[in-house]
């Protein structure tokens, strides 16, 4: 060590704790989440699905509402049928939770934010964050909206309901919790399989395979099996009907959380063990 | 400082990085030479945390890169210059990168500025040619001002604009105190630019010292023109030099400029030119690397300057 000049390190600002490379690094995600198009039209695209296709289905309802029998007429559950375009919109908000890690490691890019921010649980911790975040803000912007036009809609044959009504306010969050749920799934997928095509192939089984093969189950395995579905369980929560594979709303908040927690741990691990 | 010891890497059955011992001086320019799959890339990777040591260490100022909080303010790297999200701006991918590290708004301003890349900061980067998008990734090195910089190849496909724009930051990056390490296969280029040699061939440390000693550790080679050069040729084969014949003259090894011509004087050869030559950095590179078996194919295609 020759005649150098040997800088000290400096930092921008305040105590390096935990606390602050976490909240630096929410900053840089939402940075980088709102700056590409294609995330911002993933959220634009949950929105109008959920809309969209509420009131079109509503209004599917509404046409032939005079024509049904009178047991379907009064098993016919109008809070849900304005959510039911969650079922489409789950995998938009879906796609978005994967690519919002997926989009790294598909570019590489994941080097360069892990060289920034060496806590690598931080940095996933920081994604998650602001991805639950949007993904709840949008799925109730979405959920409230769908129900409103929907209900609208059914009032032209007198069938809509109101936000007062039981379980009514429960149903429109739960579709958000739902949405967010989703979102993180798939979130965490791509941190565990670092594929984009992957992780969105094994979200789409989880929310739209694994119901279709617990059906082919002989009973009563076929609804045991499916209540612990996470499909299931935001079906339980966005609905306000009873049947036999429908679960109270707190056993199915419980069976998302156990999902979303489950994979989470599963990608946190995964992402600080491995080279990247 | 950068410190590695007993720095190994292993993949598999292979070992990328084998047994690395070396010390990246501060305030000065050391080049990491070695030819493809040599495990710079790995080592480089290494340094910065992103691939972990299948046994050894590698420091940064004395502790390991990952206890790091926010590294961009010690060290600046730029391995992948095209590993961006296509559709992100400049401007917005060095906020992101500014921001888990909290540096300012206006520092983003300024190395934008520096790299000369402010009239299409607005612009996504899958748009960017590759020199602009080695400008951005040396942009993003800067953002934390840091005192260490590691560049991995980053003259690699560059036009000669380029190259002479990247010689003249390393320069003056260099004369302010930084540590630069840097990675190139263009042995000119780490000629002209490094103070220190790290080589390393087949993950194995070659080499490591000042690019002076590298090439002082060779004789060099004496150039003679002359129309008797069979005569010369064979008289200088008898005192025991190696004697080859390149474009109308002969290159000399083993004697030196000042015997060659006493032997000519002395045998009455008439001699038109007698120039001693420096052995180049390249010369040198092939001498420490003929020694390790098997070696020299492998480093042939990447001397070519055909690699990726």
């Amino acid at each position: 060590m020759t005649a150098a000049i040997v800088r000290k390190p400096r930092s921008a600002a305040g105590p390096e704790t935990a606390r602050g490379t976490y909240r630096a690094a929410v900053a840089s995600e939402w940075t980088k989440l709102r700056s590409v198009r294609s995330t911002v039209w993933s959220l634009v695209v949950t929105i109008a699905i959920t809309v969209g296709l509420g009131a079109l289905l509503c209004a599917a309802v509404v046409a032939r509402w005079d024509r049904l029998d009178p047991i379907e007429r009064l098993r016919f559950d109008a809070t849900g049928r304005s959510l039911a375009g969650i079922f489409l919109a789950q995998l938009a908000i879906g796609v978005l939770g994967v690519l919002v890690i997926g989009s790294e490691y598909t570019t590489g890019s994941i080097r360069t934010t892990f060289a920034a921010t060496p806590r690598r649980k931080t940095v996933v911790a920081a994604k998650a964050t602001v991805l639950a975040a949007v993904a709840f803000v949008v799925g109730a912007i979405g959920c409230f909206a769908a129900f409103g036009i929907g209900q609208v809609i059914l009032q032209g044959k007198h069938v809509g309901v109101s936000l007062g009504d039981t379980n009514v306010l429960r149903a429109a969050l739960g579709g958000a919790i739902y949405l967010t749920a989703v979102a993180l799934i798939g979130f965490s997928l791509a941190t565990i399989i670092r594929r984009t095509p992957g992780a969105i192939a094994a979200l789409f089984a989880i929310v739209l395979v694994l119901p279709i093969l617990s059906n082919a189950l002989p009973s009563p395995w076929d609804n045991n099996v499916a209540k612990l579905l996470p499909a299931t369980a935001g079906e339980s929560l966005f609905s306000t009907r009873a049947a036999p594979d429908i679960l109270t709303a707190t056993l199915a908040v419980i069976v998302l959380a156990v999902w979303v927690v489950a994979t989470f741990a599963v990608a946190l691990i995964s992402v600080s063990r491995r080279d990247s | 400082m950068i410190r590695a010891e007993g720095l190994t890497k292993r993949y598999g059955s292979t070992l990328a990085v084998d047994h690395l011992d070396f010390e990246i001086q501060p305030g000065v320019v050391t080049g990491f030479l070695g030819p493809n799959g040599a495990g710079k890339t790995t080592t480089m990777r290494m340094i910065l945390g992103l691939d972990a040591p299948t046994s050894g260490t590698v420091t940064v100022n004395g502790r390991s890169y990952v206890d790091i909080p926010f590294p961009l303010h010690e060290v600046g790297a730029l391995l992948e210059a095209k590993a961006l999200h296509p559709s992100r701006s400049a401007y917005n991918h060095l906020l992101s990168l500014a921001q888990s590290n909290r540096i300012s708004r206006q520092r983003v301003d300024v190395v934008i500025d520096m790299v000369g890349l402010a009239d299409v900061a607005g612009r996504p980067v899958g748009k960017y040619s590759l020199g602009m998008g080695q400008r951005l990734g040396i942009a993003a090195a800067l953002l934390g001002d840091p005192p260490i910089l590691m560049f991995d190849e980053p003259v690699n496909g560059l036009d000669p604009e380029g190259i002479l724009w990247i010689r003249n930051l390393l320069k003056s990056l260099a004369l302010e105190g930084r540590t630069i390490f840097l990675s190139s296969h263009l042995m000119s280029e780490m000629a002209q630019t490094a103070d220190e040699l790290i080589v390393v061939g087949r993950g194995r440390l070659i080499a490591a010292d000042s690019v002076a000693n590298v090439i002082g550790g060779g004789q060099g080679t004496v150039r003679v023109e002359t129309p008797h050069f069979d005569e010369l040729a064979a008289i200088l084969r008898a005192r025991g030099a190696t004697v080859t014949y390149v474009d109308n003259a002969l290159e000399v090894y083993g004697l030196d400029a000042r015997t060659v011509g006493d032997v000519a004087f002395e045998n009455r050869i008439v001699v038109h030119e007698l120039v001693r030559q420096r052995e180049s950095l390249e010369d040198a590179y092939f001498r420490l690397t003929d020694a390790s078996v098997d070696f020299h194919a492998a480093a042939l295609p990447e001397l070519a300057g055909d690699r990726r």
